[in-house]
């Protein structure tokens, strides 16, 4: 064996069989028992992007500003139920926008005492000095920016705790939830069936509140007073689909919301047979639940969820023990949904889905088959080609590819990096490309052959002269697949990551594996003739 | 075999033939670019903003009555394609629709439902992409664009002199160009694969410049005397059939993906065998040829000295 090639061939070897090894769990159809008992091999396959596999990819954008306007409408709600208590009179307590809560009150003491009251409650906020309003003296309390950035931040989390938990109990296999910017939440959810079904689920804020119905003031009147608000009932006729709405005007203060629950089951009722959601509170909803009926006995409570009314039900008598229950036109799935969004707590601010991505899973094999099947055919083409342009050397450059395509698969499953469809196609363009570097050098040694040399010697100048030209071309497509997996999301990324590994791999087959085998078969010198 | 045996064509001599060509496409490339930038082309959703969906129905569906029914449902102004294979249907709605965001992609499922209640159908893909998605990819793919072109602008510029630099760069600018001039003029769908192809394909078509960039400099070593022109008519001549394999075997991986490679990446490898045919025709015909333009300049601004 000629001096070098020791060390090349093993090379060469110990790669094809790390490829081979991490490529087992991708092209058996199932592992033996006693590999996936050894924790050393590797047992993930190949993953395949959602494009391959099928399933949906969703970017949420959280609506912050909601979030801060909610922190400022309760600390408005603490606010008025404090002063109340402390007997301390005040013409108005409302928050502005999404910056301030603003507050009128009769006189100047007042508004001193709750310049103090506030100065220890709420940090993260300052207060603006008096100023006469009317006759009134006005008082804001602002949010800074820091605790507004604070605050959104949270939001954006904890909305992903939430959708975390709702994605758990609804059970899809392999999700992956993460944040993405300031206020972007990406969710993929491989493989699912219902893809509708999940982005409904996903989307709902759904903040339950129970709030009495004012059955003093008709709906339809011109005015309403500052406490009171209209929401509607919407029930869809099960035949004709036809959407009909109930207005009712509610007392705007929710008196129980949904973050008292401890648990929501859907329930079937014996009577009507028709689903239902159940629910318990907690010790403080409980007791909450239980003043507030004893003191409404007769009136109707409408439970709400996301400014929808659901039900409205008339409290016939106290109801003490904390389990309540939601009725509406359900059907089993919308109560098992709605059930799982009550469990899984509230989001902190509305969402809105800004992309949604959807690939059947019958796209997603019908595009592996072709791809594989673009793929064979693409390596049948040039296989052929160069055997018949360079004959034997033509063959040793297809050996060179083969082995590309082997060590970037197996790459490929080892790095766990993710396959996309225009992934597939950068490894057929990449088997075009790895023999170029051979075609390169081949043309080089025919140049070298006519000016009368030895096959070795071509060989050898051949590949010197060929070097820098192939390492050229190899950096400038790795500059673009760089910058491409850089920028790029999703399949393009797949793209770029093929594209890079590939480029990278056939500058060592290129270079390595196919002069380690001219040199196996020419080094003894005394070869006359090439076959190229 | 050979696929060429020794020849010797006048490439620079014919320059004057190939700029013009050159400059119409480049030109073309231009409009198609600046119409891109006012969304004035064909652009698709990830870049515009909007709803795409492919549906597989049980029986043949017709687009004529597929846009009535859709229109009859609240949903006008649709773009429908059939694909004959399968019964599918591609219906593309432009962001400036009425229905928000997120439930154009049900409203036309219930369309359809509602109005073919015999022909079933599934969704085989459905992509929704808001506007500020739709924003945020095209200055990113801008960003990137730009990046890539800087990063092969430098490369070449440390490997070669100037003006093989220049050469070089205004062949791989010509490239894409022409990528781009072909999509417009065909009207094709301008999306972030469409992109992807492009860049690939910039730092692709170097390969057969450079090949023919090394020759020029070996050869312009070795004989000093000779003309520039023929220097670079003999070197270009001297590695033609390696400019002409290489192309053919990256064509060849190309075609079987626009032949075989199903739809999702159609327009990617059209755009990648544009890509490959340009690129093997402007390192011969635009890279090398400018150089020569370049070299007789800086030849002719300093007379009489030699």
């Amino acid at each position: 064996m000629p001096k070098g090639t020791g060390w090349r061939i093993s090379l060469i070897v110990i790669f094809a069989l790390l490829s081979l090894l991490y490529l087992t769990p991708t092209l058996a159809a199932k592992l033996p028992s006693w590999w996936t008992d050894l924790s050393l091999l590797p047992k993930d396959k190949i993953h395949l992007g959602l494009d391959l596999q099928g399933g949906t990819h969703l970017v949420l954008e959280v609506d912050t500003e909601k979030a801060v306007e909610g922190s400022l409408d309760i600390i408005a709600t603490d606010l008025e139920d404090t002063l109340n208590s402390k007997n301390l009179h005040f013409k108005r307590i409302n928050r502005v926008g999404s910056e301030k809560v603003s507050m009128l009150f009769y006189e100047k003491d007042t508004a001193t005492t709750v310049q103090k009251l506030m100065n220890d409650k709420y940090p993260g906020y300052k207060q603006s000095p008096q100023r006469d309003e009317g006759g009134f003296v006005a008082l804001d309390l602002q949010i800074t920016d820091e605790a507004a950035k604070d605050r959104k931040d949270k939001a954006v989390a904890q909305a992903l705790e939430t959708i975390r938990n709702r994605i758990d109990q609804f059970g899809v296999s392999e999700p992956l939830i993460q944040r993405e910017g300031i206020d972007h939440i990406v969710v993929q959810l491989p493989g699912i069936k219902d893809p509708q079904r999940a982005i409904d689920l996903i989307g709902k804020t759904a903040r339950l509140e129970f709030k009495l119905v004012r059955e003093d003031i008709p709906p339809n009147s011109a005015s309403l007073p500052d406490d009171a608000e209209i929401m509607k009932e919407k029930t869809v006729d099960p035949t004709t689909n036809a959407v009909s709405e109930i207005p009712f005007v509610l007392q705007k203060k929710a008196l129980i919301t949904g973050d008292l629950l401890t648990d929501a089951q859907v329930r079937i009722d014996s009577q009507y047979n028709q689903p239902y959601v159940g629910i318990e509170f907690n010790s403080l909803g409980a007791k909450l639940f239980d003043q507030v009926t004893a003191a409404n006995v007769g009136k109707r409570f409408a439970i709400v969820l996301d400014n929808n009314v659901y039900s409205a039900p008339v409290i016939r008598e106290r109801i003490s023990g904390g389990s309540a229950q939601i009725s509406g036109n359900f059907t089993e799935k919308t109560a098992a949904d709605l059930a799982i969004v009550l469990r899984a707590g509230a989001l902190p601010a509305p969402v809105k889905i800004i992309q949604n991505e959807t690939v059947g899973p019958s796209l997603g094999q019908d595009s592996i088959n072709k791809g594989l099947m673009a793929g064979l055919i693409g390596v049948v083409l040039v296989v052929v080609f160069m055997a018949i342009y360079y004959k034997l050397s033509g063959i040793v450059a297809n050996l060179g590819m083969v082995l590309n395509v082997l060590f970037l698969t197996g790459a490929l499953a080892a790095l766990g990096a993710t396959l996309t469809l225009p992934g597939i196609a950068a490894i057929v363009l990449l088997i075009g490309m790895s023999v170029d570097s051979n075609v390169i050098i081949f043309e080089r040694i025919r140049e070298e052959l006519k000016l009368g040399k030895t096959p070795k010697s071509a060989l050898d100048s051949g590949y010197d002269k060929a070097f820098l030209t192939i390492m050229d071309s190899h950096v400038t497509t790795l500059i673009t697949a760089a910058v491409l997996f850089q920028f790029g999301t999703g399949p393009v990324k797949g793209f770029a990551v093929s594209l890079s590994l590939g480029v990278i791999i056939n500058l060592f087959t290129s270079l390595i594996g196919t002069k380690v085998t001219f040199d196996l078969f020419l080094h003894k010198g005394n070869v006359k003739k090439m076959s190229i | 075999m050979e696929l060429l045996g020794k020849t010797y064509i006048d490439f620079i001599g014919k320059r004057h033939i190939a700029f013009v060509i050159s400059a119409v496409i480049s030109i073309i490339g231009i409009i198609g670019i600046i119409q891109i930038a006012r969304g004035a082309a064909n652009m698709g959703i990830d870049f515009s903003g909007g709803t795409a969906m492919q549906l597989k129905f049980s029986k043949p569906i017709d687009t004529a009555s597929a846009r009535t029914a859709l229109d009859k449902n609240g949903i006008p102004k649709v773009e429908l394609q059939e694909v004959k294979e399968g019964n599918k249907l591609l219906i593309k709605i432009d962001r400036n629709m009425s229905i928000a965001l997120g439930k154009s992609a049900e409203a036309v499922q219930n369309a359809f439902r509602k109005e073919y209640p015999a022909n079933t159908f599934i969704v085989e893909s459905s992509t929704e992409i808001g506007p500020s998605i739709g924003d945020k990819l095209r200055k990113d793919t801008l960003i990137a664009v730009v990046i890539s072109l800087l990063g092969i602008i430098l490369y070449i510029a440390w490997r070669f002199d100037f003006k093989f630099g220049i050469g070089a760069t205004l062949a791989t600018l010509h490239d894409c160009l022409a990528m781009f001039a072909v999509f417009y003029v065909l009207n094709l769908e301008i999306n972030l694969l469409f992109i992807t192809a492009v860049l690939t394909i910039a730092g692709y078509s170097l390969t057969d410049t450079v090949v023919v960039f090394d020759r020029i400099r070996e050869n312009m070593h070795k004989n000093l005397k000779e003309s520039l022109p023929n220097v670079f008519n003999r070197s270009i001549n001297e590695v033609l059939s390696r400019t002409i394999v290489t192309s053919l075997t990256v064509f060849l991986a190309a075609i079987s993906l626009f032949l075989f490679g199903g739809e999702v990446i159609h327009d990617f490898s059209r755009a990648l065998l544009v890509g490959v045919i340009v690129g093997t025709y402007s390192s011969v015909f635009v890279a090398s040829p400018i150089v020569v333009l370049l070299e007789n300049r800086a030849l002719q601004s300093k007379p009489q000295k030699a």
